[in-house]
Parts: C-alpha cells; structure tokens; sequence
C-alpha cells in the first residue's frame, strides 16, 4: 500500500493520486454521479480489500461513524476471522458473511447519512464493496429509508461493478438503524431490535457472521484504501484522526422535535475534524454560541454540554466529563430563552413512543418517566418529583434488550445535572428560561 | 425436583450438585455462572425472584431487577458458585424461557 | 384377565381426566403469574408440571391396558389414528385425538428448550382441545360414562375448568395488569404511534405537528391512556 505524504501548502483542491487536501473529503466529488466520483477519486482500489485493508485500517484509526465508535478493524478482522476456510475469490463471491450499509439514521436530528446517500452515494458503495470483498461476503446490503432509495438506486445503476447490492428499506423509527433492528429487517422480520447473546460478526443474518456498518464508515473507509493511513491522519487530532460528518441544528425558538421535523429546520450537516471546538463547529452554521444555554451532543441519546465547555476539541476525551461522545455527529442548540426541561422532556416523550415495546422496563418505564418529567417541566412544584426522575431513568437503566432505556436515562441524567438550577426554580414556581407552557404563564404553578 | 421439594434450601445444598437431573451442559460445578435475562420473552411472572432472592428483587411492574449489580450486569446478572443450582432451577422453570446460564468469563460484545 | 385389564383400563381413564382437570386449572394459575396459599409461583409450576406428568402416565396405562383387553376392540392403528374404530368409532376417536395431542403437548412441553418457546406455546393452547375432547370421549364411549356418579365427577370437573377459563379471560387476570402497558403483538411490532399522548410535551410552542409515520403496516396502535400511570 503506497502512503503519500500530503503537500506542506494545503489546498482545497483534489489531485486524484494525493486524496483532498484540507477537511473537505467526503463531498469532494462535484456531484452525486459515477462519472464525477471516479474524476475525483479515481477507480475502486479493489486490490487494497483483504488483510492489508484491515492493518491500514487499525493504522488510520478509523472508528464507527454510527455512534458506538467501535473500531473498524476489529469488527471487519472479526468477521474475516470468522469464515477463514470459506473464503471465496475477491468480490461478492463464495463466503457465508453478510455487509449491511447502515443508512436507516434513525436519529431524528441526524442528516448526514441522508446527505452522504444523496451527494456522494459512489463512496458509500465502494466502502460496501470494499469491505464485502475484505470478509468475503456474497451479500452486499444497502439499507436506507424510502425517500433515500431511488437515488442509492440509480447510483447503483451507474455502475457495472455493485449489481448485487440488494436494497432493503428502513421503516422511519427511532431504532430501525439499531444493529440486530437492521438484520431483523434483512432477514425480513419488522425492524426492531433483538436480544443478543452472540456477536453479529458471529452470526447475524440468517445465522451468517454479519458486518453492519454505518454508510459515513463505509466512505471513510473507500477514502482510506485509496489515500492510506498517514493521508487519514494528516488532519484531525492525534487521538481522533481524520474527518467526521455533523449536522447542526437548533438555536431558534424550536424545541429539537420540530427541529427534527421541519423541513430545512434540521440545519446543516458539516464535515468537522477533531480539533475543532464545539464553539467553532456552531458558528460555521450561524449560531451564535454567546446565546446558548447548551448544546446536546450526541442526538437524543447525548449529554448537554454547557457553554463553559464550548471551546474543548470535540474529541471523545474532551466530551467525556460531560458525559457525551460526538458518537453520530449530532448537535442540537439550546438557545437561552428556551427551557432546558421542556426540552428534555420533549425529548423523553418520544423516545418514549419510540419504545419497540417489547421489553417490559423500558415498555412501562419510559413513559412513566417522560410523564414524570413532563410535569416537572412544565412547572409541577411536587418536591417529590426529582427524586423520582432520577429512581426512574436509574431502574430502566440496562434493563432491556437494546440500549434505548440507557441512552434515555443518560439523556434524563445529563439534564438533570446540567439543568440542577432550572430544576430547582421550577420548584420555586419560576423557570430561567422565562418561558410560558401552554396552560401557564411564566413564574406561575399549578 | 419433586412437587414436594419446595424449599429451594434444598437444592442449593451442596449434595444436590450433580444429583440426578442436573444438567447437562452449561457452567462446571464450583465456578460463577452469567444468567441471561431475554427482555423481549420476559413476562415478569415472578419464578425467578422467589428462587434467587438474592440476586433479583421486581420492580413496580413485575420485572426482575438485579440486586446490587452495575448496569452492564443487570441483563448479564452474574451468579456466585453457591446459587447456581438455583439459577440452573430458574432458568427450567420460567414460563417463558427467558433465562439462560451461561459460564463466566462472557464474549465480548 | 380381561376384567382386570378392563377394570384397571377404566379406572385409570377416570384418573387421567381428574388428573387432566387439575393440570389444566393450575395451568391457567401457572399463567396468571400469581401464587397459591402456601404454594410459591415455582411451586405452582412444578406442581403443574407433576400432575400433568401423573395425566399423561395414567393415560397411557388406561390406553395400554385396553390395548390387552380384547373386549375393548382396541387395535394400535386405534391409538394413534382417530374415527376408525370398531366400538363407537366417533367417541372412541376422541380418544384417540386426546392422545395424540397428549403426545404432542408432553413432547414439546419436555423438549421446550429445543422446540424453542412459540412452537411450545401454540401447541400448548391445544390443551384447551385436549380437555373437552377427553371429557366428551368419556362420556360418549365410557362404560360408566351416563352413570349418574360419573356425570355428577363430570360436573364437578367441568365447573373446576369453566370457573378457571372464566377467570383466565377476565381483565386483571395476571397480577401486574392494572400496572402494565400493553406490549407490542406480532401484528403491530415495528409500528409506532406516531400520535401518542406523551408526544404532545410541554413545548413552548404548543403541540407537536402530528407526522405520519411511513411505516404504517397495519392499523396503528391504541393510544396508552396516561390516567394509569398517575400515582
């Protein structure tokens, strides 16, 4: 694998040979088609996919763009390991394993896989390509919602190399992009999450050792067997090399729900290194940090992140004392004349909803603890009432066959700690923010 | 176990390791074991709080909480050598099959 | 012999329906999740396991035994196959359907970690068969079937499982009912309301926009009243 070291001059531009210089790299290509990637980017470097991949791989660093910041190489070395004495010729071939590219992006806040399908498709296939060669896979998926679908399709049409990329959609919930939801949903079963006693890269679909990875991995990792480790490395810092995607949102009057849910109001999605501060990465969309209250890192799973810790790098290390990991890239602006509660309590009410209900704690005990923490926020002066956020989001903790009433709980648990003044003016009849609900006036109670 | 061995006292007594009808398969006698809570078959019908008390105690809607284990054990509930024919009579006897006991140290993930 | 045969064949059929109707109301106790006086839920378990293992055995002692005696007109095709008896071929095939579901209900019931537990379970609603079809079985094809002690064991037998069916479909039947949320069926898995009451929070401005899930398979789910859950 030949590394080449980048220009000591920096540049915005792209030479086909060096990979792009500077942070833009996944969106380098002028559009979505076949004919710019491969101007931009160069043919798929199928000879790189097999063990040389993984070792530049576990060298470049890279982690799950997903969220759980898994290790690349590890979960590909797993299933490579796994069919060792199966191992069919280079391509979809002979294997038993099973590639699943994870477009479901089932964070409301999140765009930026949506953005990758829709701008730069031609990376996230050959990252799929890539990898299924690498394990030895004979199923390539594509898994994405409905509305992403026809242009992942047509991207797939383009080409002479990814006809045996099937396409498997993704219903619009909250944990259809949860890894065993996904295979469920490949196997043909409703997507919802299933209890696990053995690793996916053992067996997964259909009992197959399975590689479910996140699309923006999949791109980084197309970059990667093109351009090697040190070119990986060459921006970023040292503990978190290379490029993430983020999308920003918030800092107006909405709560993150309607964020999520207006059109455009899901803000922008940038590509970010981990240098950058949090107070850097919010001005780039024109928020104006100084009229934050907060910032929730991590989507509806996160932590908050209070101004004082605007200027960390955004790097797992820095968040960790809050909590938050940058995990899937998402950021949601909490402006200063808004009620943290309120939000967080518009948060727990549809995760809530969201339960797959199958689980009892997390069935029962979501709502419980949305409700709880709804009339907390909304100016319930019970004393009571922290206490029994707290016993709640700490019972439902870990009790369930997926981590939604732990990423729940940390979200109730964050908001609690961040928001510990707001909690007790609300007990006092008054809220920080100065914020009516709908059925008091602020500095009112019930 | 009889219908009239009700007391679990009895077999958890150290002659009822390896009497007739222990398993077959599983943890080896003397060594810790992991039980294995499947949240989407548990019904919270309560068998398995009465034979391991120790371990689990229920919640405000039935469910078995792990006594005194942090979050990563609450669905991987890690049994001491005494209590594991206990855990062995759980896991046959929950309703839904929602137990299973598995030898330490666990796969990672 | 054959009177002893004939007498034991009979005496063993009365024990397997007193017996059946026993394994069958503390069954419906076994998945109501609640205990009996003096008797843990475990116990109630394995009692029901017990008495169901005692049902099957003097099930196949009263079938055997017939098997031997000739005044019964029983041929091995008989015990497996139903309707195609010589003496009553109807009500003898009953029994015979008894058994075979019998054989079927123990058999998965024993092997149920290797069946696995839906396959269990469906085949264990086949009890609610097995019962009446015994009952019926041995009332139509009995010796003592219309004796005025046999109907009046019958009755008893049949007000025992009415009562616990009775209860077994009654609202508050599992201990927690009053306290749980509805869990998702096969039907409606993966579908999320997308109108469910907490969603509408304590906004600042108002309640949320309802948007229609694109999943919608099926009909969506009852919304969960949130009276319930208030202390």
């Amino acid at each position: 694998m030949t590394t080449l070291a980048p220009p000591s001059v920096p540049s915005s531009e792209t030479d086909r040979r060096l990979g792009p210089q500077g942070v833009r790299r996944l969106f380098a290509a002028a559009d979505a088609s076949f004919a710019a990637h491969l101007d931009t980017f160069g043919p798929l470097p199928r000879g790189q996919a097999g063990p040389d991949l993984v070792a530049e791989l576990q060298r470049a660093g890279l982690d799950g763009r997903g969220g759980a910041h898994f290790a690349t190489w590890r979960k590909l070395s797993a299933a490579r390991a796994e069919h060792q004495v199966r191992r069919g010729p280079i391509g979809l071939g002979r294997g038993r394993a099973v590639v699943i590219a994870n477009g479901a992006e089932g964070e409301p806040l999140s765009r930026k896989d949506a953005a990758l399908l829709a701008l730069a498709p031609h990376l996230v296939i050959d990252g799929l390509l890539l990898a299924a060669a690498t394990v030895g896979a004979s199923r390539a998926v594509l898994y994405a919602t409905a509305p992403l679908l026809p242009g992942v399709r047509s991207a797939l049409r383009e080409r002479t190399d990814a006809r045996d990329v099937t396409l498997v959609e993704a219903p619009d919930t909250f944990l259809s992009g949860e890894a065993s939801a996904v295979v469920a949903a490949v196997e043909g079963r409703p997507a919802v999450p299933a209890d696990r006693v053995v690793r996916l890269t053992a067996s997964g679909v259909d009992g197959r050792p399975t590689l479910v990875q996140n699309v923006e991995t999949l791109a980084q990792l197309a970059l990667l067997a093109r351009y090697g480790a040190g070119w990986f490395r060459s921006v970023g810092a040292a503990a978190e090399p290379g490029t993430r995607l983020v999308t920003v949102s918030g800092g107006d009057g909405r709560s993150p729900l309607e964020s999520a849910r207006t059109p455009g109001g899901a803000g922008r999605v940038l590509e970010v290194t981990g240098t950058m501060s949090l107070r850097r990465i919010v001005e780039a969309t024109g928020i104006d940090p100084a009229r934050l209250r907060a910032v929730l890192v991590g989507g509806f799973h996160g932590a908050w992140v209070p101004p004082e810790a605007f200027d960390l790098p955004f790097t797992r290390d820095a968040l960790e004392p809050w909590g938050a990991v940058p995990g899937a890239g998402i950021v949601w602006a909490l402006a200063d004349d808004r009620c943290g509660l309120a939000a967080a309590a518009d948060i727990t009410a549809y995760l809530a909803g969201q339960s797959a209900r199958q689980c009892g704690p997390c069935l029962n005990g979501l709502p419980r603890l949305a409700d709880v923490l709804g009339r907390l926020a909304r100016g319930d002066r019970a004393t009571w009432l922290p206490g029994e956020v707290t016993r709640l989001a700490g019972l439902v903790t870990g009790r369930g066959s997926c981590h939604h009433p732990d990423g729940t709980a940390r979200l109730v648990f964050s908001s609690l700690q961040v928001f510990a003044d707001d909690v007790r003016q609300h007990l006092e009849g008054r809220c920080l923010a100065g914020v009516s609900s709908t059925s008091t006036g602020p500095g009112e109670s019930r | 176990m009889s219908a009239l061995d009700l007391g679990r006292s009895a077999s958890s007594s150290p002659q009822a390791v390896g009497a007739p009808g222990s398993r077959r398969s599983g943890p080896g006698r003397g060594a810790a074991a992991s039980m294995h809570i499947d949240w989407t078959l548990c019904d919270g019908r309560g068998l398995c709080t009465e034979l391991l008390p120790e371990l689990l105690d229920r919640d405000e809607w039935g469910y078995p909480v792990a006594v005194g284990q942090p979050p990563a054990s609450r669905s991987d509930v890690t049994v001491p050598p005494e209590l594991v024919d206990a855990a062995r009579d759980a896991v046959a006897l929950c309703p839904r099959a929602a137990l299973r006991l598995r030898p330490l140290p666990l796969p990672l993930p | 012999m054959t009177e002893a045969l004939w007498a034991l064949g009979r005496g063993m059929g009365v024990a397997a329906l007193v017996s059946f109707t026993a394994a069958v109301v503390l069954g419906i106790v076994t998945r109501s999740g609640r205990p009996l006086p003096g008797l843990p839920r475990f116990g109630v378990a394995l009692v029901h396991r017990d008495v169901s293992l005692f049902a099957t055995a003097f099930l196949a002692v009263h079938v055997v035994a017939l098997l031997f005696d000739p005044y019964a007109q029983l041929t091995l095709l008989d015990t497996v196959v139903p309707f195609f008896g010589d003496f009553r071929p109807f009500w003898q095939g009953l029994g015979t359907l008894a058994l075979d579901l019998t054989i079927a209900i123990a058999l998965t019931g024993m092997l149920r970690r290797h069946v696995g537990h839906r396959v269990f379970r469906v085949v264990h609603w086949g009890t609610y068969l097995l019962w009446p079809v015994a009952l019926a079985h041995a009332i139509g094809n009995g010796t003592n079937g219309t004796d005025a002690w046999f109907l009046a064991l019958a009755g008893v037998c049949t007000l025992a499982v009415v009562t616990s069916v009775a209860w077994r479909v009654s609202t508050r039947f599992v201990e927690w009912d009053d306290r749980r949320l509805p869990r998702a069926t096969a039907r409606d898995l993966g579908v999320v309301d997308p109108v469910a009451p907490f969603a509408s929070g304590p906004s600042s401005s108002g309640p949320l926009p309802v948007v229609p899930s694109t999943t919608a398979v099926g009909r969506p789910t009852a919304t969960r009243p949130v009276e319930r859950l208030h202390r």
